[in-house]
């Protein structure tokens, strides 16, 4: 039985990156354009040399790790967060407001308190979601979403207003000084320090839920909310709280990260939507630390390459939103398609 | 025009669109299914309707539009209710698929001579008698023909769902699916209809963006109506008639920015946009909404992750 659940956990996420890439292919044929020189052109942009690698497909997955990470610490939970881009922007707004603010002398420290700003924003912004849920019973799953739209209208007036640059022609933040930037990995690549911040995001929280009494508390609490607060005696709806908003520091730290690492001015579209293509992240990566390093790596990677797609084979970027849907679709078709055709087609029954 | 009949006509104007999905995502919801895929079916409908009106006119790109927005559904409703997949985050994907087709066959349907991207919008109907009514007549009864669709549409959901057995069925379905299933229907197929259909209105709400509104499509010209949606119609309670009040709400929010033009305030342009959504994140506080809604909403495959 374990061994069985084991082919399903392994296969299941090639049957869904399979699928969705033969369902884009599918469409961008049918487009009149040619798929195999899109797919050669991705796979070059994405693994071709040490730029396509270092530049591209790593640097686009460090934010997606974090946020990946963010989302899976809420969904062990039972909380379904799908504010991740709120809490990303607001974390990015505070890296900005900090970095801009503290003097040059404080050196380092001042991308450091940009980074902790950015935690602060996001988990504070994660919060309201959270106390609306506890004191109002609105269900996060709106709430957060809602709030999205809300930190992209004040991003959009803060760019305008008291964070425009000020010469005050363009809306968009000045540039951060030196000291508020995150060291490059690489002289000549654009890989930054937040890469290994992820990757230590990643590595805390497979500890924390693995090995310490709230991870416990909170995957018990997912698996079974009931069972957690009759038998466990475990305060569902704040390790609930917690978790949302845990989840929302992580997913500050994302945007402080993107924010000090690579744009290093805050605008409207500094994030392309990382937020909701995270949920596909954490889900390909099966909720757990390990998967998810690996399922930024394929959502960096698609990222990457579909920039180089429409550069070199002029199929447009935006399949990659296409491919990164269907993915999270296969992903959570998988249960009911196993429990369709191991009962013998009695799945058609009632719920 | 005085400043109040213009903030009245933009009221109905925006809150068009927004009853056009509010309505798709009523039925969906009434079924037990909570769709927050619209989104992608209003980004589709809304370019197919620009292409299909280039090429066969406006009541052919308002269908066609509405097509395209079931046929996103169509998808939604495969993996959500015969496959059994968590209904918040398909629709999320489905809400990604809609808007990734549609800006990607957009950019390339911007390829070549014959591209079109302007189409002429259709003309506003202003009805005798009725449009001279002080205040109210000239925002409800001057304006194009998709806005007098939905005066038939909302009397129709509402008889449709209170007066007929197709009604009683998809209501049933919402709150407890085991008695619909027991009294002989398939609450399968029940949800399955109830989202095709309502991403069909969905998609209809699309179109009027281009057909009736704007002329042209442009990349989140959807603009997160999908999900103000859902937000129209847990303020509506559920109800035909609420939701129709909510549209309006929301409406007359998004035409707040052509109040403040005109009289010349200086509120900022993005805080007016941020208003709606923190508005309805007040009205599900304060009216509970988790009451008033259908009993078994986003219940089946919930627990399954």
């Amino acid at each position: 039985m374990s061994s069985q659940r084991r082919v399903a956990q392994l296969s299941t996420p090639l049957f869904a990156v399979g699928g969705a890439i033969a369902v884009a292919a599918t469409i961008i044929t049918l487009a009149g354009l040619d798929a195999g020189a899109a797919l050669r052109a991705a796979v070059d942009g994405a693994f071709g040399d040490s730029f396509a690698v270092l530049s591209a497909t790593l640097k686009r997955m460090t934010p997606l790790l974090m946020l990946g990470i963010a989302v899976a610490v809420a969904f062990r939970a039972g909380v379904l967060n799908i504010g991740a881009e709120g809490q990303f922007l607001a974390g990015a707004t505070a890296a900005t407001a900090v970095a801009l603010r503290l003097p040059g002398r404080f050196g380092p420290l001042v991308f450091l308190a940009a980074l902790a700003a950015g935690a602060i924003a996001g988990a504070g912004w994660a919060a309201i979601a959270a106390w609306l849920r506890r004191r109002y019973l609105v269900t996060e799953v709106v709430s957060t979403l809602l709030l999205n739209f809300v930190a992209l209208n004040l991003v959009g007036f803060l760019i305008r207003g008291p964070l425009q640059e000020p010469t005050g022609a363009y809306p968009q933040s000045s540039t951060i000084p030196d000291v508020g930037k995150l060291p490059l990995l690489f002289a000549e690549h654009r890989l930054h320090l937040g890469f290994l911040i992820a990757l230590a995001t990643a590595l805390g929280t497979w500890w924390v839920l693995k090995f310490t009494a709230a991870g416990f508390r909170l995957r018990a609490t997912g698996a079974s909310p009931d069972a957690a607060r009759s038998a466990g005696q475990i305060p569902v709806e704040r390790v609930q709280a917690m978790a949302l908003v845990a989840s929302g520091a992580i997913a500050g730290l994302a945007g402080a990260s993107e924010l000090t690492g690579v744009t290093h001015a805050l605008y409207e579209g500094i994030s392309p939507g990382y937020g909701y293509t995270a949920i596909g992240v954490a889900l390909l990566g099966g909720l757990h630390p390990g998967g998810i390093v690996i399922a930024a790596i394929f959502f960096g990677a698609l990222g990457a390459g579909a920039d180089a797609m429409q550069r070199e084979a002029a199929v447009p970027a935006e399949f990659a939103s296409v491919v990164a849907a269907i993915v999270i679709l296969c992903v959570l078709a998988v249960p009911g398609l196993m429990a369709r055709f191991t009962s013998g087609g009695r799945a058609g029954s009632a719920t | 025009m005085t400043v109040a009949d213009g903030f009245l006509e933009a009221t109905v104007r925006s809150a068009t669109p927004l009853a056009f999905a509010a309505l798709g995502e009523l039925i969906a919801e009434r079924s037990g299914v909570i769709n927050i895929g619209l989104e992608g079916s209003i980004a589709l409908g809304a370019f197919v309707a620009l292409l299909a009106t280039a090429a066969f006119g406006p009541a052919t790109g308002l269908v066609a539009g509405g097509l395209a927005g079931a046929a996103i559904a169509l998808v939604f409703a495969t993996f959500v209710v015969t496959l059994r997949a968590q209904q918040v985050l398909a629709g999320t994907a489905v809400s990604l698929l809609g808007l990734g087709l549609a800006a990607a066959l957009h950019r390339i349907s911007m390829i070549g001579p014959d591209a079109v991207s302007q189409v002429v919008t259709i003309p506003v109907v202003t009805i005798p008698v009725f449009s001279q009514i002080p205040l109210v007549g000239p925002a409800l009864f001057a304006q194009p023909l998709t806005t007098y669709a939905l005066y038939l549409l909302f009397p129709t959901a509402w008889f449709f769902l209170y007066r007929t057995v197709g009604g009683v069925v998809v209501r049933a379905t919402g709150e407890n699916p085991e008695a619909a299933h027991a009294s002989g229907h398939s609450p399968d197929a029940v949800r399955f209809g109830a989202v095709v259909v309502g991403g069909f209105f969905a998609g209809i709400g699309g179109a009027t963006l281009v057909v009736a509104q704007v002329g042209t499509f442009s990349d989140g010209m959807s603009a997160g109506r999908g999900f103000i949606a859902i937000a129209i119609v847990a303020l509506g309670r559920w109800h035909p008639g609420g939701v129709a009040v909510g549209a309006l709400v929301f409406g007359a929010v998004s035409a707040l920015q052509f109040l403040a033009q005109s009289l010349g305030w200086s509120v900022p342009y993005n805080l007016l946009l941020a208003f709606p959504y923190l508005l309805t994140l007040i009205a599900m506080a304060a009216f509970g909404g988790v009451q008033a809604s259908p009993a078994a909403l986003g219940r089946d495959g919930a627990t399954r992750r």
